[in-house]
């Protein structure tokens, strides 16, 4: 299905810009590797599961090469302000219990390879949770504290912390047994349209991916860099947040921040990325 | 003082004498330009960093002015001389007479 | 500070609306300012070296670096930013480069100038094109 359509999409733009050299650039042969030492895997065989893609790519390899650089160095990377924030309040104590994160969970360093299974099934919960709901029920049950904000900037400080000490790790979340279910109803949503442009998460990001919208170079939509800061709003940015700007720009009403549709689309987008390295906190343009 | 500003710098903890080395310096600042508006459409007033120094045992490395055209988290790199052991200083100037400075020491090999 | 797309779009299209009064006010005022920082002197070129992205992803951070061995001062202006200035770097005796890297705003598609003044009292000068895009569905 993908070929076709991605093929008549390039000549009609190669067309109309006049064979402009950019119309179609497929993702380019950097390597990523942050810091001189954590080696990134930015593209590698898809998961089993996906069956119109071969080939996963993270968005950082369709980045320019200066918006790729500031991802390099967490020195350059304006998301590790944010990061640093959060390595702050993970030893602050907050709400009635007394407690801080590192009164349970001590070092930051002991939550390596959390990031990369989430979202994931809760058996106590009995649904699947992504990151911030976990935060969140830390914070509200065992803290005694209140909840922040599903894509506030202290959630979003706190989950790119978490996300950074499971940098170069590689995604692995589960979608088999209890999470099945909600991880198929992910992808129903990911190849559903919506919106009066009639837009699937597919249509932009599996048939058209490495092509140009505009002046953009369309990515997988790979979410394996989330929180990432954008060089836009120059702040971190929630996968959630993200999604909502996406099913916006279809002219759709949206789905909520953390409500149970982008739970499962979190969950089938992120075993999409299967095989790709933990990046986040990324930039992003 | 503004809220949320905290510099970073990165300096190598040692030298050789007479080495030149990179230094980079980050502060977490909005930098409102002064051009933008809010959603009641008045202009929302400049608020920037307007001046950064870095002197090396107090004698002047580089002193940068600022305007709203730097980027929100103002960054700079730029190369200094070791002549000896000592300490690079760095002061951040808010246009809101705040002062930020933080202090970086140097060991020679 | 957030600066979305459609901000930057009533910024940029305000620059144009200016530019459409009259002979690229925003140039002249750029021109002036040099003169200002010059005195009006001529300048030279090849003296300092400005690296810029060809086509910046977002006009919110640029990176741009220059190397100008020799300068004591460095001023930077975008000629197409509602206010041009962008920033004046001088340099002591411990900086042996004379090179600084930093990161800028642009409200479009415009020049990026940078001019020296170096240690005998000339100066030089550097100019790039830098292409700022709009992002894909704004999102």
């Amino acid at each position: 299905m993908k070929q076709p359509i991605k093929l008549k999409g390039c000549i009609a733009i190669l067309a109309a810009a006049g064979f402009a050299a950019v119309a179609h650039a497929d993702p380019d042969e950097d390597q990523l590797t942050v810091n001189g030492e954590i080696e990134m895997v930015t593209e590698v065989d898809a998961p089993a599961h996906m069956e119109n893609l071969d080939t996963i790519y993270s968005g950082w390899r369709f980045r320019s090469d200066e918006t790729q650089a500031f991802q390099m160095d967490d020195f350059d990377n304006p998301a590790m302000i944010f990061v640093e924030a959060a390595a702050e309040t993970w030893d602050i104590a907050d709400g009635f219990e007394g407690k801080s994160c590192s009164s349970c969970h001590n070092d930051i360093e002991s939550m390596a390879g959390v990031r990369a299974v989430y979202p994931k099934w809760s058996e106590t919960a009995g649904e699947v949770r992504t990151l911030e709901h976990q935060i969140n029920d830390c914070r509200e049950n065992r803290m005694g504290a209140e909840k922040w904000k599903y894509t506030g900037g202290d959630m979003a400080a706190m989950v790119g912390l978490i996300s950074s000490v499971s940098r170069g790790l590689p995604i692995n979340v589960a979608i088999d047994g209890p999470a099945q279910e909600t991880w198929e109803k992910g992808k129903e949503i990911y190849y559903t349209r919506y919106g009066q442009l009639e837009l699937s998460c597919a249509n932009c990001h599996e048939d058209s991916y490495g092509m140009m919208i505009r002046a953009d170079h369309l990515s997988q939509g790979q979410i394996n860099g989330f929180p990432t800061y954008r060089l836009k709003n120059t702040k971190l940015n929630s996968v959630h947040a993200r999604f909502k700007g996406c099913v916006r720009d279809t002219r759709a009403h949206t789905f909520k921040p953390g409500g149970p549709e982008f739970i499962a689309l979190e969950l089938y987008v992120a075993s999409r990325a299967n095989g790709l390295s933990v990046e986040g906190p990324s930039v992003r343009n | 003082m503004a809220s949320g500003v905290k510099p970073r710098v990165k300096v190598p903890k040692s030298a050789a004498a007479g080495d030149t080395i990179t230094i980079k310096t980050l502060i977490s600042h909005k930098m409102e330009s002064g051009q933008r508006k809010d959603d009641d459409g008045n202009l929302i007033p400049r608020s920037i960093i307007n001046r950064f120094t870095c002197e090396f045992n107090g004698e002047m490395v580089i002193d940068v002015t600022l305007e709203p055209a730097i980027s929100t988290n103002p960054y700079f790199q730029f190369d200094a001389l070791v002549p000896e052991a000592g300490e690079f200083k760095f002061t951040w100037y808010d246009d809101d007479g705040s002062v930020y400075d933080t202090a970086k020491k140097i060991a020679v090999s | 500070m957030e600066l979305t797309r459609r901000r930057m779009l009533a910024i940029s299209s305000g620059a144009i609306t200016m530019a459409g009064l009259g002979a690229f006010p925003a140039f002249a005022a750029v021109e002036e300012e040099i003169a200002e920082f010059t005195g009006g002197a001529d300048m030279g070129e090849g003296g300092i070296t400005l690296t810029t992205p060809e086509i910046a992803e977002n006009g919110n951070t640029v990176p741009v670096e220059f190397e100008a061995p020799g300068a004591v001062e460095v001023a930077l202006w975008a000629d197409g930013n509602p206010t041009p200035a962008v920033a004046t770097f001088k340099f002591g005796k411990l900086n042996p480069t004379r090179s600084a890297a930093t990161r800028i705003r642009l409200a479009g598609t415009q020049n990026v100038v940078a001019v020296a003044k170096m240690e005998d009292g000339s100066y030089q000068m550097a100019k790039a094109a830098i292409k700022v895009t709009i992002g894909g569905c704004g999102g």
